[in-house]
């Protein structure tokens, strides 16, 4: 590690000591010293001619207990001895959700995504980015949480031929060949107890036999030859706030994130518009692909023929020049005790700026210090939890009365002999209020064209709290 | 088409060498299993494999006649290949049922033989001929697939089949078909890399196909196999472009990526000179307003090439993707490509993507890193948006707080201190660490909070955190660098906070610390010394290095206290176990204590060591990033990925920006036709076309730079025409006129089935003479109507091409089908019965005289040798009406074009002046005998009034003219 270049050698005790915490900012030493010819050391070699690769190479299933309980591959087989790596990265990790997304071994890439505690790990060979290999594995995952209800251990190991199936209809050759839902549910049926009864007697299959006419189609989202007897579109406006508020209780930062999603059940190839009272509220959008960009950009109108099912038809962020409403407060007083192993816990929550509307399925939860034994409080409603392992507390609070203002109060016994916590605890929140959407985003009316039919219209307004923290 | 012979022998010796083996093995694809096989299959099991008994009863079931049995086996197997456990064995068992009629047995088949063929390649061999027969198929699914699987059975010998494979799947009339067939061009180059000439033709070939399907996957392709080929791209570029908002959204990324780099060299900087990539922080973050406002003072000078803007354009929308991926290959094309003021436009979206998972939020962080340093201005105002939460993975929390810290400016370090000063109390103390260290670049990068970060940083000494000290510690070191003056009192501190800190690295830094600036605390340093001397033996060795440090620079300083304890540190330096302090204790010695041996170098031991040493600069860890493109994995890794393509510096002069237009817009795909699969192949393309209209006209002022080349034509000069020529003439594009569309069966007549037909001038694939015909046919009833052909025809000698039987039309559906008919160069009506499974209609097809011709290209002399080679003279008047104002010669071509296909003769006199004469000429299949049908037109700047032109028609056969 000590060389002494004769040119420099004071920086070379600087170097010394200035080369071990991991975080550390590169100072002008180490450019000097690399600058001497050392810079190769910094990057892994690489070789000459690009070997011939796949975009996404394998996939393994890693389950919590770290069995891989699935592989794919889609080239050459990928030995599972590469997970190894994986593993070395999750013992070094404190948390599951700490374990980095990109790890490089000697000759590949290992990409994974944490989804319902299973890692997904894509192996690469070569340069792909990043975000395209990790787009992708949450794409299937909503895949099979859209075949299966669930994405567990269980349900992928009990349908297994039909996970296979999906994985291969999706990535041809390591590259994404369908991902829409529509177009793989024509290909491969999603599994239901009595298909596959009528499957066991009548020796049909669950495997499409023709090409998904949304392969070849202008709309791939959309199949053709949908029909409905009651034809319905329900829209869901869902809006999360996104605060953090002081320990004084004022607000840091707080902006209003949105979706509409809509589940569209309409016979034949509707043409739908959907219009604002207050489009301008709007900040940032991002769409589906059957929106009609155009169309949004001159009228601010959203055009489209929807896909058959349940869509996330558009997600968008509220301008930051509107003040956001926080519908909550909080009252706190948390407190250790220097030398006791008392700690106080205090919590009132109450309704803020609601428009009058009831805010319902309070759930608060924090972690607490970890020297904390446990908790002995007392809820004025609803019901509370300690975990003495994770130190993690939650309390259901349920629908909050103005009335009678919920609280949680008690004391924490620490352990014996340590000292008192440096931080209190961040608080977050959970919350829903119906009804209402706390930008005040208003659709204005919805129009069906190119079908007959009258449709039977619905839509409905919802406020969540999403990452709502609160410091003490 | 030589390399295609070849192939095709190669193959068939392929294929042989496949069916010998199958010979040898005795083996036939079959569903059934015959006696002999079931005695071979029995025989060639090992005596180790018996053991497994588990596998033996899905040999079994694989064997059995029922199909529902070996479905059930086929599951098993597929869910051991999940396992990861071995099936290998059952190989034989299993690739007889490739041809099994149940469709969703033989997909559990491919799976299994894509993942064992490349370990059993003799057995493999046997399912090559299924997939062939299945390449036939008229089921384009089954053809797709058939191609998928073979292109995935990683065996050598077959690379010839694949080839062929491959190339006739690139002509196919299913653009999914070409989407597949591109695929299988990677497999096929990874296998294979020796193959790369032809499939780099292969590529070329689909590069030109208009499908948005195969956009995306041919330049996947490309990239793979031939990424340095940047000449393939250039006629393709603007087509790119146009269609990129239509490709699904996995070739965006790939097509944005491949266009960063090809813009790259292509195009000039758009940057302004002298402001070089590597702006400094400061600069950078003034640039933001000062920029704009030099910009447009420079903006005479530079010049952005139109097709550099359209690239620009066309992605823009795209930044509303749902896809992160491509949000963020947009975001990196900006940055790698727009005019600075333009890069804010990715801001919003970028942000937008941090609402996304952790994973996503990770990579995105990255990037913003990496940006943040060179542009802070475009992330300050969303710099709330990265505060951090506590529920942040350890690795999120790291990167916003880089980014904060990068974002700090004179303006907002309140804030962020603020901030931060929640951060260093978190529980995370990994990230408590990481935020003293962020204090510290805060404090060196702004000078008027240094004191403000000194004194917060000197307060959490008195921390109970360890790590938390020791970061302080080492933090305050650094800053006491920069400016040592007046600061002996925190020194002293320190020195005083010595006996509680154990963590190693902060021990050396006060240490160090103490050394440099002994002449500041000239009591407390010797005092330090001395315990340090007591506990040498029990120290890490960094700070075994500094205590040798410290003894050094106080011997040369204060030798009267401190010789003793020196010689007593360096003696028990010289013992130590490492060899690192043993060296350093040698080198020090020889350094400072002057003897006989030590040569000049001690004269200059106190000029060496307490030489006056730069303050370190606390740079971002993303410093160095932008060495890489964004959003690559390289950037991600900071290293380089292997297969990474350097982004090049933009040419100093644009290349030639011309190789990019379009001239000819080809008439039919010039690939090999394999009859019987191009039938339907324009057909098709129309039909999608149809289709995208609506979003085409919604897109028509991005497209002009496609159709701009084909229209240009030069005015005035000589048309010339050739139905098909035989002889030496080149049958031409036909000139975009309008189309006209003729009524063939009105839906009332035809119960619910309306039928439509133009004729779209090109040459007839079916037999040279004929004419193509485009019919479109649409159901306009409420059931679906089901095989519709072509019936009698009248007269009985009338030769039609027709099209196939469409087996099944549903209601409101519509398709198009083209057909030859040869009129046999009259202008006599060809009489046909439009067949459904029930009617049957009586329909006709007039040809309008213009549309029996086809243009040829041919030089002026050509011309008139031509003309005056004519025996005789046929001639048909057609009045064209025009509007005085509209008289120019382009107004008139486009006129005569509506009426008559003909092509252009270029012309070398003046225009103005001279009569234009637009001819054709026209050789009906058989003897070589023309006809030439020639109008003449006048026009002109000294006529206001055009006469209308007259057409004349010169012809052997035709009716003499007098």
């Amino acid at each position: 590690m000590l060389m002494f270049p004769s040119d420099s050698l004071i920086t070379s005790f600087v170097y010394s000591m200035s080369a071990l915490p991991p975080f550390k900012p590169v100072t002008s030493y180490w450019f000097r010293l690399s600058q001497n010819g050392q810079n190769e050391l910094l990057c892994f070699p690489s070789p000459a001619s690009p070997p011939p690769a796949a975009m996404i190479h394998s996939l393994f299933l890693i389950n919590a207990s770290g069995d891989i309980f699935l592989e794919k591959h889609w080239k050459s087989v990928v030995s599972r001895s590469v997970c190894d790596y994986f593993f070395e990265a999750q013992e070094r990790a404190s948390e599951p959700e700490n374990v980095p997304p990109v790890i490089p071994t000697p000759h590949h890439y290992l990409i994974s995504v944490l989804r319902h505690r299973i890692y997904f790990v894509a192996v690469i060979q070569s340069e792909v980015p990043p975000l395209f290999v990790i787009e992708f594995l949450h794409r299937v995952v909503d895949t099979f949480q859209d075949y299966f209800g669930v994405c567990t251990e269980a349900a992928i190991k009990d349908n297994v031929v039909v996970v296979y199936e999906l994985l291969e209809e999706m990535l041809d050759n390591g590259f994404p060949l369908a991902t829409e839902s529509n177009i793989l549910k024509e290909l491969i049926k999603p599994p239901t107890i009595l298909r596959t009864m009528v499957n066991t007697i009548t020796g049909s299959t669950n495997v499409g036999e023709q090409l998904p006419t949304g392969q070849l189609s202008v709309v791939p989202w959309r199949r053709t030859g949908v029909k409905y007897t009651n034809n319905e579109a329900y829209f869901d406006v869902v809006e999360e706030i996104d605060a953090i508020i002081d320990k004084s209780g004022s607000t840091i930062t707080a902006e209003i994130q949105g979706v509409i999603d809509a589940c569209v059940k309409l016979t034949g190839m509707p043409d739908l518009t959907l219009s604002f009272m207050n489009p301008r509220l709007l900040d940032d959008v991002s769409f589906h692909p059957c929106v009609r960009f155009k169309r949004w950009e001159a009228e601010r109108i959203l055009s489209f023929i929807p896909p058959d099912g349940n869509f996330r038809l558009l997600s968008y962020h509220v301008s930051s020049q509107n003040l956001v409403a926080i519908p909550v407060y909080v009252k706190h007083n948390i407190t250790f005790r220097e030398g006791s192993s008392q700690g106080r816990f205090d919590l009132t929550l109450g309704p803020k700026q609601t428009m009058g509307k009831a805010v319902e399925a309070v759930l608060v939860s924090s972690q607490l210090p970890r020297g904390v034994l446990n908790a002995n409080l007392n809820a004025s409603q609803g019901t509370y939890t300690f975990d003495p392992v994770t130190k993690m507390l939650t309390w259901d609070v349920g629908k909050i009365n103005p009335q009678k203002l919920p609280s949680l109060k008690g004391s924490m016994n620490l352990q014996a002999g340590a000292s008192k916590p440096d931080e209190n605890p961040t608080i977050n929140i959970q919350l829903k209020i119906q009804q209402m959407a706390i930008s005040g985003l208003k659709v204005n009316r919805l129009d069906m064209y190119g079908e007959k039919y009258k449709p039977f219209k619905g839509i409905k307004y919802m406020t969540k709290a999403g990452k709502f923290q609160v410091r003490t | 088409m030589d390399v295609g012979f070849c192939l095709r022998s190669e193959a068939a010796g392929a294929m042989r060498t496949a069916l010998m083996s199958a010979e040898n093995l005795q083996l036939t694809l079959k569903a059934e299993p015959s006696q002999e096989e079931r005695a071979l299959t029995h025989t060639k099991r090992g005596p180790e494999e018996t053991h497994k008994a588990g596998n033996e009863d899905l040999k079994e079931m694989l064997e059995s006649n029922k199909e529902s049995l070996k479905l059930e086996a086929m599951k098993r197997v597929v869910g051991l290949i999940a396992k990861g456990k071995n099936a290998s064995e059952l190989f034989p068992a299993v690739v007889k049922n490739v041809a099994s009629k149940n469709i969703e047995l033989k997909k559990l088949v491919y799976v299994y033989l894509v993942r064992y063929a490349e370990e059993q390649q003799d057995l493999a061999l046997l399912s090559i001929s299924t997939f062939q027969r299945a390449l036939k198929e008229p089921n384009q699914f089954i053809r797709a697939s058939a191609l998928r699987v073979l292109s995935s059975i990683r065996v050598p010998i077959i690379v010839p089949i694949m080839m062929l494979a491959i190339k006739e799947a690139a002509a196919d009339m299913s653009p999914y078909v070409r989407k597949t067939s591109a695929h299988a061009i990677q497999k096929l180059y990874s296998l294979d890399p020796d193959q790369k000439e032809q499939l780099i033709e292969v590529i070329e070939k689909l590069l030109k196909d208009k499908s948005t399907l195969v956009a995306g996957s041919v330049v996947v392709a490309f990239e793979e196999v031939c990424p340095d080929r940047i000449d393939l791209i250039h006629k393709n570029y603007r087509k790119l472009c146009n269609l990129l908002v239509d490709v699904e959204e996995w070739g965006q990324v790939v097509i944005i990526s491949m266009l960063t780099r090809y813009a790259r060299t292509q195009f000039t900087s758009p940057w302004k000179e002298g402001a070089s990539f590597e702006e400094n922080n400061e600069k950078a973050f003034y640039a933001s307003d000062s920029e704009e406002k030099s910009e447009r003072t420079e903006a005479e000078a530079y010049v952005m090439d139109p097709d550099h803007r359209l690239l620009l354009r066309n992605t823009k929308p795209l930044l509303q993707s749902r896809n992160t991926a491509v949000v963020m290959s947009v975001a990196q094309l900006y940055w790698h490509l727009a005019p600075r003021h333009e890069v804010n436009l990715v801001t919003k979206s970028l942000v937008r993507l941090l609402r996304s998972h952790r994973e996503v939020q990770y990579i995105v962080l990255q990037n913003i890193a990496t940006m943040s340093i060179q542009r802070k201005g475009m992330f300050e105002p969303y710099m709330k948006s990265f505060y951090v939460r506590s529920t942040d993975a350890t690795h999120i929390k790291t990167l916003k707080l880089e980014i904060l810290t990068n974002l700090a400016n004179e303006a907002n370090i309140s804030t962020i201190l603020r901030e931060f000063q929640t951060y260093v109390k978190s529980q995370d103390k990994a990230f408590a660490a990481a935020t003293i260290q962020a204090i510290g670049r805060c404090a060196t990068n702004i000078s008027e909070v240094t004191d403000t970060c000194l004194n917060g940083l000197v307060l959490l000494l008195s921390n109970r955190d360890e790590t938390v000290v020791a970061e302080s510690v080492v933090v305050i070191k650094k800053l006491l660098q920069t400016q040592p003056t007046q600061h002996s009192e925190i020194i002293k501190h320190m020195a005083k906070l010595f006996d509680n800190i154990t963590v190693s690295m902060a021990r050396a830094s006060i240490l160090w610390l103490m050394g440099e600036y002994c002449d500041r605390v000239p009591k407390i340093a010797p005092d330090v010394l001395r315990k340090m001397a007591k506990s040498f033996t029990a120290e890490e060795d960094i700070v075994k290095l500094q205590t040798v440090n410290l003894a050094a620079k106080l011997y040369l300083t204060n030798s009267k206290q401190t010789k003793l304890l020196t010689q007593y540190i360096l003696n028990l330096g010289k013992y130590d176990q490492s060899y690192d302090i043993r060296d350093r204790t040698r080198f020090i010695r020889q350094l400072i204590v002057p003897n006989e041996k030590s040569g000049a170098l001690n004269k200059y031991a106190r000029r060496i060591l307490l030489a006056p040493k730069p303050a370190p600069v606390l740079e971002s860890a993303f410093k160095d990033r932008d060495r890489y493109q964004l959003g690559t994995l390289s950037h991600s890794l900071n290293s380089k990925a292997s297969g990474y393509q350097e982004l090049s510096d933009w040419p100093a002069v644009a290349p030639d920006q011309s190789v990019r237009n379009v001239e000819v817009v080809e008439p039919v795909q010039e690939w090999a036709p394999s009859v019987g699969k191009t039938k339907k192949l324009k057909s098709d393309d129309k039909f999608y076309s149809d289709n995208e209209e609506e979003k085409a006209e919604e897109e028509s002022e991005s497209s002009e730079g496609s159709s701009s080349s084909s229209s240009s034509s030069s005015g005035g000069g000589k048309m010339v025409a050739d139905v098909y020529s035989r002889a030496s003439f080149q049958v031409t594009a036909p000139s975009f006129g309008p189309v006209k569309t003729y009524e063939l069966l009105h839906h009332m007549t035809g119960k619910g089935l309306s039928a439509k037909y133009h004729f779209p001038r090109q040459p007839c694939l079916h037999q040279p003479g004929m004419v193509a015909v485009q019919v479109t046919l649409s159901n306009g009833s409420d059931r679906s109507l089901e095989e519709i052909h072509v019936g009698d025809r009248s007269p009985a000698s009338l030769n039609i091409h027709c099209f196939n039987t469409i087996e099944r039309l549903e209601p409101e559906a519509s398709v198009t089908v083209s057909m030859g008919i040869d009129f046999s160069d009259s202008t006599q009506a060809a009489n046909f019965q439009l067949c459904t499974k029930e009617d049957g209609f009586s329909v006709s097809i007039q040809p309008a005289v213009g549309e029996l011709l086809m243009p040829s290209s041919l030089s002026e002399q050509d011309f008139s040798r031509e003309q005056g080679k004519l025996l005789g003279m046929n001639e048909t008047s057609a009045t064209v009406a025009m509007a005085t104002a509209n008289a120019s010669s382009q107004a008139v071509k486009q006129r005569v074009l509506s009426v008559a296909n003909v092509g252009e003769v270029p012309s070398g006199q003046d225009v103005a002046h001279s009569a234009p004469s637009i001819s054709r000429r026209d050789v009906p299949p058989g003897p070589l005998v023309m006809k030439t049908l020639s109008s003449v037109l006048t026009t002109g700047s000294c006529r206001p009034s055009p006469r209308a032109p007259f057409i004349r028609d010169d012809g052997k056969r035709s009716r003499a003219e007098t």
